[in-house]
């Protein structure tokens, strides 16, 4: 960028939360027509409806919202690498909302409470997220509480991503956030839900030793790729063209 | 129902009576057992529609063009699931629970109407899917509103009020590419091209070959005859596709001043006919694509009922 800012709002900050909102949204959106009941096509359809409206909102503060997600690299995006994670079983999905609407409605409560450029959209998804959280949280008690097929399911959803949560409380550049805090409380949360789903905290470690931060660097894993190629296909095949 | 025949002919009074009046028939009202079946083959058909109409929409959530076309799509095959639970809901209110359904689905038992065994090969046909066959389906049901049976008659008012929405958004999708560049426009066109006449074969055969039509329209399950409704979406339809700047494919269309309609050309009944029997593009994908999403689900559902189950017995424990 050359010259004066043209707002407030930290581009890199609003790229990030777009970026995991816009991706997320995506992976939960290629459940349609695949939910193991007719009420999950619902609820996940609304978690992504509402993930895709947060994704529109950052990505409009930092540029234009199609452009931002039909036209960059894979290089050039901002999520973390949990979102990107392929929907699994309908274990591992449950797996990958519950560590994320975790973090990002605390993420959010914090951010609502303060008076960054971010507070008035924080203030509004934080309704949001804590219905993801609630939906997740309740998941998570069924499977794991559930029969044995689902309690090993659901162990394994979570030791699998598990490794991709820790890069959630690497600080953002723009964000007024304790990052601290945040990191225990996500733990003190997704700990009791885990106990009372009777499983356990996964042990290993929570990032790769290379991995720290990676998504924000523009660094993904590979099906990361496949899945925005699928995703700007058609928007790019029309250069310039309107929708 | 163990009642003698006297109180039976009588309890056959009232409904006709009800009927008659156009009141509501309501689930604890007697009923025939004929028109409590034709109502569950009905609503269940309808049902399955949404559910696997679901699929060629879905098609495209993940290659939408735009973010806005993408939140817009999302929340209309959303919409359709919906749908689906008011249905089942509704069907229920006869005896019949969705799990029996589904499986009659599932064995091909129970059918879906078979527009969704054609496929959705660009993101054209998306708007079609919204402007003709929501369209074509809008027609058939707006009618259903006043159907005869209480459930189903208000589950439909709800239903007619999204289906108008996602009308709209297919009309304005395809105007947008019809406006758009020549590709977008030859896109649109071609999408146009061939969704026309299957939408016509969504009002089912023509009168004198409509199966179960007469005793509907006595017991006002059905309003209209197949052949009334579909000359009114072709004259819906006309000037609507004049406005998108999109041509109908159908060389005998025309505006007949006597009849004050549409004329327009036969329709491929052998084609209908031949998708119906399980010959369309998509007739197998479409359903093993539902049986194995049931499939791979069994284990969450037990899981639940599993979790449900304990947790009650803890409560019921809990309160002893």
């Amino acid at each position: 960028m050359t010259g004066a800012p043209v707002s407030t709002v930290p581009l890199s900050a609003a790229l990030a939360l777009g970026d995991d909102a816009l991706v997320l949204s995506h992976r939960l959106g290629e459940w349609a027509g695949h939910a193991p009941v007719l009420e999950e096509e619902v609820a996940l359809a609304n978690i992504a409806l509402d993930l895709l409206g947060q994704a529109r909102t950052l990505l409009s503060l930092a540029g234009d919202e199609d452009e931002l997600a039909y036209l960059r690299e894979e290089r050039a995006f901002r999520n973390v690498q949990l979102v990107e994670q392929p929907n699994g079983d309908f274990a591992h999905t449950i797996a990958r909302q519950l560590y994320f609407a975790t973090y990002q409605e605390l993420l959010y409560g914090q951010l609502a409470a303060g008076d960054g450029p971010f507070a008035p959209l924080a203030a509004k998804a934080v309704k949001e997220v804590s219905y993801h959280r609630d939906h997740a949280e309740h998941w998570t008690l069924r499977l794991g509480d559930g029969t044995e097929e689902s309690h090993r399911r659901m162990r394994a959803g979570l030791d699998d991503l598990w490794r991709f949560t820790g890069e959630l409380f690497e600080p953002v550049d723009g964000l007024d956030v304790d990052w601290t805090a945040l990191r225990d409380g996500w733990l003190t949360l997704v700990t009791k839900t885990v106990d009372q789903a009777t499983l356990a905290l996964p042990t290993g470690p929570q990032l790769g030793a290379w991995t720290a931060g990676a998504g924000r660097q523009g660094i993904h894993t590979e099906p990361f790729g496949r899945m925005i190629a699928e995703m700007q296909h058609l928007h790019r095949s029309h250069p310039g063209a309107t929708w | 129902m163990t009642t003698t025949a006297p109180e039976a002919g009588a309890y056959e009074a009232v409904f006709d009576a009800t009927v008659a009046a156009d009141e509501r028939i309501e689930p604890r009202d007697w009923m025939p057992d004929a028109y409590r079946a034709t109502l569950v083959r009905q609503i269940a058909q309808h049902a399955h529609s949404e559910i696997i109409g679901m699929q060629p929409e879905a098609n495209w959530i993940t290659r939408a063009p735009s973010l806005r076309r993408k939140a817009i799509l999302m929340a209309k095959v959303q919409d359709e699931a919906g749908h689906g639970l008011y249905l089942y809901s509704a069907a229920e209110t006869l005896g019949t629970g969705r799990d029996e359904l589904l499986d009659k689905l599932h064995a091909g038992r129970q059918r879906y109407s078979s527009i969704f065994n054609y496929p959705t090969l660009t993101w054209a046909d998306v708007g079609a899917i919204g402007w003709l066959v929501d369209g074509a389906a809008i027609t058939n049901q707006v009618p259903l509103c006043r159907c005869s049976y209480g459930p189903y008659a208000r589950a439909m008012v709800r239903i007619c009020k999204e289906e108008s929405f996602h009308q709209r958004q297919g009309y304005e999708l395809l105007l947008a590419l019809s406006r758009g560049t020549e590709a977008q426009h030859a896109m649109a066109q071609d999408a146009v091209d061939r969704w026309w006449w299957p939408s016509l074969m969504m009002f089912g055969p023509p009168d004198d070959e409509s199966a179960h039509s007469a005793q509907s329209m006595a017991w006002k399950i059905k309003r209209h005859s197949n052949d009334e409704l579909r000359q009114r979406f072709v004259d819906i339809c006309v000037p609507q596709a004049e406005s998108l700047g999109l041509a109908l494919p159908d060389p005998d269309l025309r505006w007949n001043e006597e009849r004050g309609h549409h004329d327009f050309g036969a329709i491929d009944w052998d084609e209908f006919h031949e998708v119906l029997r399980g010959n369309g593009p998509c007739n197998d994908q479409r359903i093993n694509q539902r049986r194995q999403a049931h499939e791979e689900g069994a284990w969450v559902r037990e899981a639940a009922a599993a979790y449900a189950g304990k947790h009650s017995e803890a409560h019921r424990e809990a309160q002893a």
